[in-house]
């Protein structure tokens, strides 16, 4: 049977090195491959990546190996073209690892002895989101100049729901922005590549979420977005025409994300002053180079997801990406993918800049939905699919379960158990997780897959959290003339005030009346410190308005506005006009105390000298929340009408025109006395002479 | 057009008309009268039909389980709802945590202008609960909404039972596109309206309420569910909302059609529909069917819990389970996979229910007559009045002078303003008195009479009324000169524009409430002259005016409803009807007292006094 199997592996590896050098001919100048030739290349990714799987869970990597994986990384663009072929290419790939080779095993176990400690070391220190990563598998002296780290966050929710955060960071280090074209891709993908060093994109944040997440169930998320698609951008200075490249970017990305990003327009792109500084290295934060808008009624499904997929090194074949599968990510409470693209540090000296790709995608399953009455969650049963090996182009892969609430198992029962721990401080609290390595091949087991289960315990609790910070939006009034739009920003801290950054964008239609804009709190007037507002034109760009608002510890604070309903052109009504029209969420940034530092409880058993001060770094963290959407009703036109119109018209013209023009065109003349008998044959007689008539 | 062209043919109609002028008002009245009790014939109305698209093809599966359990659930509410004597809310919001839903409480206060003694309040104290059932991957833009009221004593436990039955079973669903609401609201229509106003953030008639927590943006249509009883015979549809407003139809259609399709008997006004529609009786009964649904709308007041969804543009229906002595009856679970399917349909809607009509009248749950048919009726009516301005017009000479001979304009002996404008100040006010006295002097009626509150409001509404009819001999001893022939004509070419106009905007939004106004004023206006004997008209004057058309109304409502009142409970009843309206008016906005206070009954006595000119 081994030897079965080193045959196959051998033949395997035989054809993908024939395959390899016909192959890089020809995709040596284009990455693109048209669909025609992809049929000579089609058997080539599903021997190839098994092959290439294997070499590199060895530990001594050979030269091929290296080759190899670079020439799968090229490949890319080619053996995804679609899910189905995808799918396949998976099953097949799962056909070959189902049968373990044994001495592959051996050796890989022995490594995993070897490293776990250090693993352990390198988890207790690291961060939640580490920015500097060692890389393991890449030799030091010559480091990569990119590299791929892939991680799930699974967060058992308060209300007893799950909450599954997937991330994927690609870094780079190269200079999209110089002369000469960045022609050669490795792990970054090469569409989006492209369009960054065309448009001179500095920073772009792009997310799709369906669902809105809800604070008071689930606390706050790992990274917010709004319902529907938002897109935010920093072009580099070097720009002239900045407008002219945000139209053209949004339209590109509409193409790459297959959504309908080409709505955004001048019409719903502002220009914020404040409230999205950029998020990586840079100082420029003049806001002539900065985009953002929101399309909140993006209904975001599968054809979003597959070219999201797509833009992994590993694709969904292999890691974390496996479980990506839409019917289940879909048959969820919230889904959330973002893709977000900036520079950040090389290492904690930051001497120099690498470009970081993260793509994130959420996602949250009911229990009540899913769980049919059973209260217990595996990756399984979440995903319908277990993990078996991390991806291999992957540095670091790991599987985080926060555990934080159950330090004893009383909320929950988590298996297989493993010994690694590992501290972050997310959103301001400290939480812990264990933390499941998948480049570690023990954490799969003896049956080579890895299939976390969760059994609750503890019977759900259907009261709300009061999370810090967290807003409300809705629209009061009745009729179809007037309204106004309310924003609740609640602080539900207990001593402290901070100040919050509110954005409303309001589409033209709804016509502002910003003298009745007034900030409330616990009653009295709260005057904004900071208000930037920039007046809707008709039909070219909406209502924008940014204000700094002090909220008082423990109140509600509420900024209402009126406005008017504008009566559209016939021809801007929607196709479903009596669906209602949308208004993007506002958007609320700011520096929010932090829990830890709100932790007065001093019964806790903790080092003296850590808590007598607390701690500066924790103090207070960056938070967004984004309100829900509005769906306000316009005016609208019966559009059966023009039946009717045409026939009243009709009626009018024919009636009226009609009886008009009658009376225009008619001769009156005054009607005489009929004659007398002599002088009506004296005209007979002078008709039949032809002379006139008397 | 040769006939306004041309001055001989233009002069011989206008003679027809005023020669003719009274068999061709009469004949229009007996043609209105005639048209509208037509409208009930099956053969004249529509076969109802639904609309929308997305409520129509699609087919629904209803697996509703739970019945017993929902009942289970209703008896725990009661015995809760006992022990706590009025709203068990906490229980409500354990239950309905533990279903999944995201629960909030709302309380409210209200104190009424006087008490109320039908439902026995005054200082109105309570809460609502609901929980909200976030629809997965929704961004809480719509909502639907099913309430259940909770009721004094022991009804609605089933209602309530159900609602959270349905709770559980629709968190376990996974389709829903909207977020749906279950509210439980004490005090019926006080709390709902406390609760609406909460949720869209407005307060039209100065209630107390706590502002609501949490909301799932714009509802989109709303069910009230009332049951009393463990099984059910028929589940009747009530419609009539606040001032006459009615959902789209297709509620109606949709509720119709599940019923067909469970086998549910289903009613409207509490009638089943028959199919022999070509005999007396089977004409008879839709007639009445129809003429309840006119004095229902009519009345301007919400039916059901329902009704005060619709200013808000919110399409609302009302389904009331009732227990009669038939042999077939249908159980809980029915009920629930009745309702599941209308949910899963309303689910389903991309826009507002907006396809189908907005005004229709219903002889029964499968036919419908259409504004289209039904608006003749009254513009046959109306027409008698505007052929008697065209009378006066002649009369008066405008016509005369404008239209036959342009070119001599002899001035008429035009009356002074002031002979015209006193009267109609004077009854405005008198309107006005009617308007506000009643409420304003309850405490010095109650403090000189032996009667309660709610009767010194009344009584001095009725006073108020009576005195008006002493107004023409008032009126006189302002006025200096004596009125003149010409006088009395100027000031009915007044009255009977404006109540024209009145009685046609009246229509428009409530056409039930002008065809009834219109079937009692029209005639008195159209013949009434200071030279027709005095005893005799001011009977019929008396007897048509808008006061005593309530109390027929009352009579009829009764007769129709085929639990016919002797005259004396006929006469409780009507000055219950009264305290009620007022009452309508005050707490939830209702228009039909001041119309008819401050507009309607200043036009009759505007009539009235023309029959006493001097």
């Amino acid at each position: 049977m081994a030897a079965h199997r080193c045959n196959i592996f051998m033949l395997v590896f035989v054809l993908c090195g024939l395959t390899y050098v016909l192959v890089r001919a020809e995709i040596e100048d284009t990455n693109h491959v048209k669909d025609a030739e992809s049929v000579a290349v089609d058997i080539a990714p599903k021997a190839n990546i098994g092959a290439s799987l294997r070499s590199t869970k060895t530990e001594d990597q050979t030269q091929a190996a290296e080759e190899e994986r670079q020439w799968e990384a090229e490949t890319n663009p080619v053996d995804a073209p679609s899910d189905n072929k995808a799918d396949h290419v998976h099953d097949t790939m799962q056909n070959l690892d189902s049968r373990p080779a044994p001495y592959v095993k051996d050796q890989t176990q022995e490594a995993a002895e070897e490293e776990r400690q250090w693993e352990a070391t390198e988890v207790k220190e690291a961060d939640h989101v580490p920015d500097t990563m060692q890389t393991p598998d890449v030799p030091p002296p010559t480091p990569a100049k990119d590299q791929f780290q892939e991680e799930l966050v699974i967060r058992p929710l308060h209300s007893g729901d799950i909450y599954a955060s997937f991330q994927f960071r690609t870094m780079w280090d190269t200079d999209f922005l110089r002369g000469s074209k960045v022609s050669h891709y490795r792990l970054f993908p090469k569409s989006l590549g492209q369009v960054i060093s065309k448009f001179s994109v500095r920073e772009l944040h792009i997310s799709f979420t369906q669902g809105y997440w809800r604070t008071m169930q689930w606390g706050q998320p790992f990274l917010p977005s709004p319902p529907g698609a938002e897109l935010w951008v920093w072009f580099q200075d070097t720009v002239t025409d900045v407008d002219g490249a945000w139209k053209e970017l949004t339209n590109v990305l509409s193409g790459i994300f297959c959504a309908s990003l080409n709505f955004i327009d001048s019409t719903n792109t502002v220009q914020p002053s404040a409230s999205f500084k950029p998020l990586g290295l840079g100082n420029v934060t003049d806001q002539r180079f900065l985009r953002y808008a929101v399309l909140p009624r993006e209904i975001v499904c599968t054809e979003n997801l597959t070219p999201w997929k797509k833009l992994l090194p590993c694709g969904s074949k292999a890691g974390l990406a496996v479980l990506m599968k839409s019917e289940k990510l879909f048959h969820s409470s919230f889904h959330s993918q973002a893709l977000h693209f900036r520079p950040v540090c090389q290492d904690w000296k930051c001497k120099s800049t690498v470009w970081e790709l993260r793509q994130t995608l959420n996602v949250v399953f009911d229990l009540h939905t899913s769980g049919q009455g059973k209260r217990e969650w595996s990756l399984f049963k979440m995903f319908s699919r277990t993990l078996t090996e991390a991806c291999p182009l992957a540095s670091s892969s790991k599987v985080y379960v926060d555990v934080t609430d159950n330090p004893q198992g009383e909320l929950f029962e988590l298996s297989p158990t493993t010994p690694l721990l590992s501290q972050a401080v997310v959103l301001g609290d400290r939480r812990t997780y264990s933390v499941y390595d998948l480049t570690n091949q023990a954490t799969f087991g003896q049956t080579r897959s890895l299939n976390m289960l969760l059994r609750w315990r503890a019977a759900e609790s259907g009261d709300m959290l009061r999370p810090l910070l967290h807003g409300e939006r809705y629209v009061a009034g009745y009729g179809l003339q007037t309204g106004e739009i309310h924003t609740l920003m609640y602080n539900n801290h207990p001593y402290r005030a901070f100040p919050v950054l509110l954005l409303d964008t309001v589409p033209w239609y709804l016509r502002l009346y910003i003298h009745t804009l007034t900030v409330t709190s616990k009653g009295r007037d709260n005057k904004p410190s900071y208000i930037h507002y920039q007046p809707s034109k008709d039909r070219l760009r909406p209502h924008l308005l940014e204000m700094l608002v002090q909220l008082p510890p423990n109140s509600v604070t509420e900024v209402t506005m009126q406005f008017e309903r504008a009566l559209l052109k016939w021809t801007e009504y929607t196709p479903d006009p009596n669906h209602g029209f949308y208004v993007g969420s506002s958007v609320i940034s700011a520096l929010v105390p932090s829990v830890v530092a709100m932790d007065t409880n001093s019964t806790r058993e903790c080092p003296l000298f850590s808590s007598f001060f607390p701690c500066k770094e924790e103090s207070s963290y960056f938070m967004r929340v984004y309100t829900e959407p509005l769906l306000v009703n316009l005016p609208t036109p019966d559009f059966s009408m023009p039946y009717n119109v045409i026939c009243l018209t009709c009626t009018v013209v024919a009636v009226g025109y009609g009886s008009l023009y009658n009376l225009l065109t008619r001769t009156f003349q005054v009607e005489e006395p009929s004659p007398g008998l002599a002088k009506r044959l004296a005209n007979i007689i002078r008709r039949l002479r032809g002379v006139p008539l008397l | 057009m040769g006939l306004l062209s041309d001055p001989n043919r233009r002069r011989a109609l206008t003679k027809l008309l005023t020669r003719l002028n009274a068999p061709i008002c009469v004949m229009c009245y007996l043609a209105g009268v005639a048209w509208f009790m037509g409208l009930a014939f099956e053969p004249f109305t529509l076969r109802t039909y639904m609309s929308e698209n997305a409520m129509g093809s699609t087919m629904v599966e209803e697996r509703f389980p739970a019945g017993e359990r929902a009942l289970a659930t209703g008896r725990e509410f009661a015995a809760h709802k006992k022990k706590v004597g009025g709203m068990p809310v906490d229980w409500l919001v354990k239950t309905m945590q533990s279903r999944g839903l995201e629960v909030f409480t709302q309380s409210f206060t209200r104190k009424l202008p006087f008490p109320d003694e039908n439902k026995e309040r005054y200082m109105v104290r309570g809460t609502n609960v609901y929980g909200i059932l976030r629809a997965p991957r929704a961004p809480r833009t719509e909502a639907l909404v099913l309430s259940a009221p909770c009721s004094e004593g022991n009804n609605n436990n089933q209602a309530v039972g159900l609602l959270l039955g349905l709770a559980q079973y629709f968190r376990s669903q996974i389709h829903w596109a909207k977020d749906i609401i279950f509210l439980v609201n004490e005090h019926d229509l006080i709390g709902m309206q406390a609760w609406l106003e909460g949720y869209h953030h407005t307060n039209t008639t100065g209630g107390d309420w706590s502002p609501l927590q949490g909301r799932g943006g714009s509802i989109q249509a709303a069910l009230s569910l009332e049951l009393s009883s463990d099984v059910i015979t028929s589940l009747d549809l009530v419609l009539e909302g606040l001032n006459g407003q009615l959902p789209n139809l297709d509620l109606a259609n949709l509720f119709y059609a599940f019923c067909q399709k469970i086998g549910v008997l289903c009613t409207i006004q509490g009638k089943l529909q028959r199919n022999d529609w070509d005999t007396t009786s089977g004409y008879s009964h839709a007639a009445q069917t129809m003429m309840l649904m006119v004095l229902k709308q009519a009345s301007g007041r919400p039916w059901g819990d329902h009704g005060l969804f619709l200013r808000y543009h919110i399409e609302a229906a009302s389904i009331r389970g009732i227990n009669s002595f038939r042999q077939y009856k249908t159980d809980t679970t029915t009920i629930g996979r009745l309702l599941e399917g209308m949910y899963r349909k309303l689910n389903n809607l991309l826009e507002r229910l907006h396809q189908s009509y907005f005004f229709y009248l219903m002889p029964s749950l499968s036919r419908f007559v259409s504004i289209g048919y039904y608006m003749p009726a009254f513009g046959l009516l109306a027409v008698i009045l505007l052929l008697q301005v065209l009378n006066l017009l002649v009369y008066v000479g405008i016509i005369d002078s404008f239209l036959l001979s342009p070119s001599v304009l002899h001035q008429p002996s035009s009356p002074g303003v002031l002979s015209i404008l006193t009267p109609v100040v004077i009854s405005h006010m008198t309107g006005v008195a009617l308007y506000t006295l009643p409420i304003l002097s309850q405490e010095m009626a109650v403090q000189h009479f032996p009667v309660s509150e709610t009767e010194a409001v009344v009584l001095t509404a009725i006073a108020i009324y009576t005195a008006g009819l002493a107004l023409p001999h008032n009126t006189h001893r302002l006025l200096q000169g004596e009125g003149t022939e010409e006088g009395w004509r100027v000031l009915k070419l007044v009255a009977l524009l404006y109540l024209a106009v009145l009685l046609g905007c009246t229509a428009l939004i409530n056409f039930s409430l002008g065809f009834i106004l219109a079937l009692s004023l029209v005639p008195i206006a159209a013949f009434i002259t200071p030279h027709t004997p005095k005893a005799l008209s001011a009977a019929i004057m008396v007897l048509l005016s808008p006061g005593c058309t309530l109390l027929y109304c009352v009579f009829v409502f009764q007769e129709l409803q085929e639990t016919p009142v002797s005259l004396q409970d006929g006469w409780m009843l009507f000055l219950s009807v009264i305290s009620q309206g007022i009452l309508d008016h005050a707490l939830y906005g209702s228009l039909v007292y001041p119309l008819l206070a401050l507009l309607i009954y200043p036009c009759w006595l505007l009539l009235w006094n023309i029959l006493f000119w001097k």
